[in-house]
């Protein structure tokens, strides 16, 4: 197991906007143009990489557009957390020899479509035999479906759902990139138009175009470089299932349960040392489902635990403090706009700067309950 | 009726015997022969022991509403709002499904209701697999 602290993320980019558009960029183009700011800020050239990971395009278009000849890729694409995933490939890699500086890019064209892939299943899938036919239509009603079995478990109400994305909202307010700044109530939110019930449209994740990129490498190396290190204390990835219907539990993601701990473990921390957290929220449900299957609360909490404002900036437990996939940013995979707030936090550098944050959390969930990865993150070496 | 020339599933060697079953309005699951317990989706082996027998059985095709929502967003040929649902059946799988027979609101669907299957065909080759309130408690 890596030892905690032993890679740091040396360059960090975001191609966020508040109009939510890039129509200039294709979806390659903004992994590239992600990865070429990141490189900058690192003082590096495509040279200096000798390893690739990405999600949404292959390792192979990203290393060739950018002129990168890799030792170590990792094409791991299981959703909007593979990023997460791919910064523990990355510390093994490294910690390993494979590779010794790796560029992680993301870039999704979510809004405008430009070179963008299709996301149709095969007629013999087994999301096409036993999911498709039902007739969904993305992600809103069907990441949804497991919810009304958790709020009849633990008395959760539409209220409680409300909450989140009001909390999330005060965040957006202060963050410039943010597309959605003006404040709402639980009622606002109650008021908004129904996409899958109980789910309205304040609940659901915007659509964006957006893309980001980090370069990891030794840290016994990180003081070369003119960004303030942020150094990777544990990671941890798992995943459950293709099929939403297929959950264990309705009540609980498997692969969180798996993906938390595992990352707590390797860092050596407890949920006392986490200063800042990040629990990727396609959906307002998510927010809850995570707090609870990373041990945050107890089973049932997390909904009370937002409502007295725990979450808040003031709160003992800063959440989604970018304004979260909900207000700020989401291209469809938003678990690398997590982890870019995470670096931020420990930077310094956040729009809604928590003080004193030491050890940051981004946790990610990966397809719909799919996949899961989760990052430790910290401005200190232990 | 909805028009799922869009979506239409396609068996495959694994899940003929299922589609099958449908077409005859028996609902046709896999369980471990030494166990008994059933498993979902078909497969030629039981997730929890891959080295076990496995058997093809007709289910009782009874089961309650575990969760749903309502769509609003409907694709081609589908009238929205309509439910996308989880079924547990008895035999303890889960399945999503469309609910028939039901209106479409939170006040006709209660979780933990029971349900029934009620196939619902669409062609020759394709029955689907949707349930509908149990006609007797």
């Amino acid at each position: 197991m890596p030892k905690p602290g032993s890679v740091a993320i040396v360059g960090a980019a975001e191609l966020v906007s508040p109009e939510g558009r890039f129509p200039e960029l294709s979806q390659l183009g903004l992994h590239a143009r992600a990865a070429i700011m990141a490189m900058k800020e690192a003082g590096l050239k495509p040279s200096d990489i000798d390893g690739v990971a990405c999600a949404g395009a292959s390792p192979t278009e990203v290393a060739f557009y950018l002129g990168i000849t890799p030792t170590y890729v990792d094409g791991t694409a299981v959703g909007g957390c593979s990023f997460m995933i791919h910064v523990r490939h990355a510390v093994a890699a490294i910690e390993s020899g494979l590779a010794k500086t790796v560029l992680i890019t993301h870039g999704e064209s979510g809004r405008s479509g430009i070179g963008r892939g299709g996301f149709g299943f095969a007629r013999q899938s087994l999301n096409a035999q036993f999911e498709g036919w039902t007739g969904p239509m993305g992600p809103p009603t069907m990441f949804t479906v497991p919810v009304l079995r958790y709020m009849k478990t633990y008395g959760v109400t539409e209220e409680h759902l409300a909450m989140v994305a009001v909390v999330q909202r005060e965040y957006a307010a202060r963050n410039p990139n943010a597309m959605m700044k003006d404040p709402i109530t639980v009622e606002d939110v109650l008021n908004s138009r129904m996409i899958a019930y109980p789910f309205r449209l304040l609940m659901c994740c915007l659509v964006t175009d957006g893309g980001g990129a980090l370069i990891l490498t030794s840290s016994d190396r990180a003081k070369d470089f003119p960004t303030k290190p942020v150094y990777i204390l544990g990671t941890g990835e798992s995943v459950e299932t293709p099929m939403v219907s297929q959950m264990e539990d309705f009540t609980s993601s498997r692969a969180f349960r798996v993906a938390g701990p595992r990352a707590f473990q390797e860092a050596g921390i407890t949920h006392d040392d986490v200063d800042h957290l990040m629990i990727y929220d396609a959906f307002a449900h998510l927010p809850l489902y995570g707090l609870e299957d990373l041990g945050f609360v107890g089973r049932g909490e997390a909904a009370q635990f937002i409502w007295e404002g725990n979450t808040r900036a003031d709160g003992k437990l800063p959440l989604n403090t970018n304004g979260g996939g909900l207000s700020y940013t989401h291209s469809g995979m938003y678990g690398m706009y997590a982890l870019q707030e995470s670096v931020r936090q420990c930077r310094g550098t956040a729009p809604a700067q928590i003080p004193g944050v030491k050890v940051s959390v981004a946790h990610g969930v990966g397809g719909m309950f799919a996949a899961s990865g989760t990052v430790v993150l910290s401005n200190e070496r232990p | 009726m909805h028009d799922y020339s869009k979506v239409l599933p396609q068996a495959t060697p694994e899940t003929q015997p299922y589609w099958d079953g449908l077409k005859e309005g028996k609902l046709m699951l896999q369980r471990n022969k030494e166990t008994g317990r059933a498993y979902f989706p078909p497969r030629p082996f039981d997730p929890r022991d891959p080295f076990a027998e496995v058997e093809w059985f007709e289910a009782s095709g009874k089961g309650r509403l575990l969760s749903y929502v309502i769509s609003h967003r409907p694709p081609p040929g589908f009238e929205a709002p309509f439910a996308i649902a989880v079924v547990e059946t008895d035999e303890g799988v889960k399945m999503m499904t469309n609910i028939i027979d039901c209106p479409q609101t939170p006040e006709a669907l209660q979780l933990d209701m029971r349900l029934e299957l009620a196939p619902t065909k669409v062609n020759d080759e394709v029955t689907l697999p949707t349930w509908r309130p149990a006609k007797e408690a």
